[in-house]
């Protein structure tokens, strides 16, 4: 039977997770350990772990205490090239094997898991790469060369392992790292991080800046544990898919520590989006819970619903979705398709868990975000005070009190950054929403200049830095754009230098500069040639208004202009 | 028929893999599902091929299935041709 919200809240405590964790204060606390040796223990070591299948159809199980053995294996390795302890090691790879098993075995070695989308182009590799002082690369031959080309310009870089680099023609210090065939380390220990000990670092976009690094620790697990269980509802005999990649937060709080903490075997598909293939991989793992993103969702409901009606999803038990606010109609036709709604999730990389939610059991209005996790306090504030703004169709910044345990403890080499994240003792996440009576979040939009682009948070700054290395463009402005799939694409506005000319070619030569230099994300999807962008009489250039002129929405106060 | 999909293919490789990259592709290769051209990069071979071709594709019909092969491609390319 469903335990309802209300039930959820009484006494709760995040110590109920500890307990089923088996962790006490103090004692030493490895995220890597809990989630392949203690499930052995615990008797699951021949349960699967992880079912791999690429878009060719091979595929392969792990067990847990095949999870167990092989991050051993690789933490042994990194250790023995003189990698220690504290180390930034990046995983910069597709969805193989290799990354979820690897993220568990630099934790083990006491490492600084720094995953990063495989997508990116070199440009977005070196700036985070470079920001975390990143001591090791763990790639594949297909994004190998990416790291090559910045290789010189990143000196602390001293290890680049290639997982299927075997017999491939690889530069120094380049080095194969075939994760099977790795001696079996006898005895190997595990390193005792403690609860507070630096685990993961994602990097995330912001406003101003280049992107921060958002450094969690090892105790995340005791969130991510607890919401996972409650939240996705997982059970242990579920299977259970997640198809967020792990170069983002919601791959490796939810597509590695969330479901294996849990125990629970996860399949995960190494392959762009098809609808139909993600069907067919649904229906022949017989999948019970899955957690998804709008923008997915959107694609499937594009392909109609005499598709989906093909293949047997009677499995399916619990559906989830996070990213970006899920529209009420994707909620509809979910419960059209497969019987049950999608429950909508928030949360951000700097939460590290979902704290804002539509738990199994509780009524869902679509279109809403549902309602704070317990153990989170939320509310919505002006984001210039602090003050609440929970009035009848009062919008304000939504708002958490400091002090889950996911919460990230800081932006790499960036305090002032994180500390400006707070005001009047509220952590502000800089989306806009409104409370109903009922206690219901409704989401309105952002409050700042960040792109949302399926999902994923693209920061103006880095786009317009990477484009006026384009010869033509003498500045520039990247904002969002209304998009039926993706929530929100990148736009941007070019002014060109003299000499230049806007026409088609360019747009698309401009384009791909992007998209290779930083990622497909970034692209703008459209570019608008203009003689002039408008401005501050400082000369900053006022994105709101481009943006505002997107949506179709009013522009706002404009006295301060310079040009206009 | 086959200059075009000859030309389409000989865009894929130039934009979507590396310099250096020798990974054979074919008329059939499957670029979305199989992670060459993601569905974000979709919109640039897009506007490629309405340049190119003169055409006009609808986002209704721009889907990653449509834009899955340069056969697929090609016969999407052929549709709005004629049309």
């Amino acid at each position: 039977m469903t335990v309802t919200y209300a039930e959820r809240l009484q006494g709760f405590d995040w110590s109920l997770a500890e307990k089923d964790l088996g962790i006490r204060r103090g004692d030493p606390l490895n995220i890597g350990w809990h989630c392949s040796d203690r499930l052995c223990e615990l008797g699951l070591a021949r349960k699967p772990a992880l079912i791999w299948e690429d878009h060719t159809g091979e595929s392969h199980t792990y067990t847990f205490d095949d999870v167990r053995r092989y991050s051993d294996a690789i933490a042994a390795h990194l250790l023995s090239v003189g990698l220690k302890p504290g180390d930034r090691i990046c995983l910069f790879m597709d969805r193989l094997a290799e990354l979820y098993i690897g993220f568990l075995g630099v934790l083990k070695m006491g490492g600084i898991v720094q995953p990063l989308f495989s997508a990116f182009g070199e440009d977005s590799l070196w700036t985070r790469l470079d920001n975390a002082g990143t001591a090791a690369v763990i790639t594949q031959m297909k994004h190998v060369k990416k790291v090559r080309r910045i290789k010189e310009r990143l000196p602390q870089l001293r290890h680049i392992f290639v997982v299927d680099g075997a017999g491939q023609a690889l530069k120094a210090p380049e080095t194969a790292l075939a994760m099977r065939e790795l001696p079996r380390p006898a005895g190997f220990k595990v390193h005792p991080t403690t609860a507070e000990t630096p685990s993961v670092l994602h990097y995330t976009s912001g406003t101003t800046g280049q992107p921060k690094g958002a450094q969690h620790v090892h105790y995340s697990i005791v969130s991510q544990y607890l919401t996972a269980k409650w939240v996705l509802d997982l059970r242990p005999d579920d299977i259970y898919w997640c198809n967020a990649d792990p170069g983002w937060v919601t791959g490796t709080s939810y597509g590695i520590i969330g479901p294996w903490a849990n125990g629970v075997t996860q399949v995960v598909l190494d392959a762009g989006f098809n609808a139909e293939a993600w069907y067919r991989f649904m229906a022949k793992h017989r999948v019970t819970v899955w957690y998804s993103a709008p923008t997915a969702i959107r694609l499937l409901m594009r392909d109609g619903n005499e598709l989906v009606r093909r293949f047997d999803l009677s499995s399916l038990r619990h559906l989830c979705s996070v990213g970006e606010p899920l529209n009420a109609e994707a909620v509809i036709w979910s419960q059209e398709v497969f019987g049950k709604p999608f429950h909508d999730t928030f949360w951000q990389t700097e939460t590290g868990c979902i704290v804002i939610t539509n738990f199994p059991g509780m009524k869902v209005k679509p279109g809403s975000m549902g309602r704070p996790f317990p153990g989170i306090t939320a509310t919505v504030v002006d984001p210039a005070t602090g003050e609440p703004r929970t009035g009848p169709g009062q919008v304000g910044v939504i708002a958490l009190r400091p002090g889950w345990p996911s919460q990230i403890r800081g932006y790499w080499n960036n305090p002032e950054g994180y500390r400006k994240k707070f005001v009047n003792g509220w952590y502000l996440c800089g989306d806009r929403a409104s409370i109903d009576p009922d206690g219901y979040f409704w989401f309105v939009g952002r409050d700042d200049d960040v792109i949302n682009t399926g999902g994923h948070l693209v920061g103006p700054f880095e786009i317009e830095s990477a484009l006026l290395e384009h010869p033509a463009v003498a500045e520039s402005a990247a904002v969002a754009t209304p998009d039926k799939v993706n929530m929100e694409v990148v736009k941007a506005f070019v002014a060109l230098k003299p000499g230049y000319e806007p026409d088609d070619d360019l747009e698309l030569e401009i384009m791909n500069f992007i998209r290779k230099k930083l990622s497909p994300l970034a692209m703008p999807q459209s570019i608008e040639f203009v003689d002039s962008l408008p401005k501050t009489r400082s000369g900053k250039i006022i994105r709101r208004i481009l943006r505002a002129q997107e949506f179709g929405e009013p522009v706002g106060d404009i006295s301060t202009l310079m040009n206009d | 028929m086959d200059d075009q999909k000859k030309m389409i293919l000989d865009y894929v490789v130039r934009e979507y893999l590396e310099e250096d990259d020798d990974t054979e592709i074919t008329y059939d290769t499957e670029l979305i599902s199989g992670g060459i051209v993601d569905s974000f990069s979709m919109v640039s071979l897009k506007r490629f091929l309405e340049k190119k071709y003169n055409i006009s594709i609808p986002d209704a019909d721009a889907s990653p299935e449509a834009f899955d092969t340069v056969n697929s491609i090609s016969a999407l390319v052929d549709r709005f041709k004629k049309a």
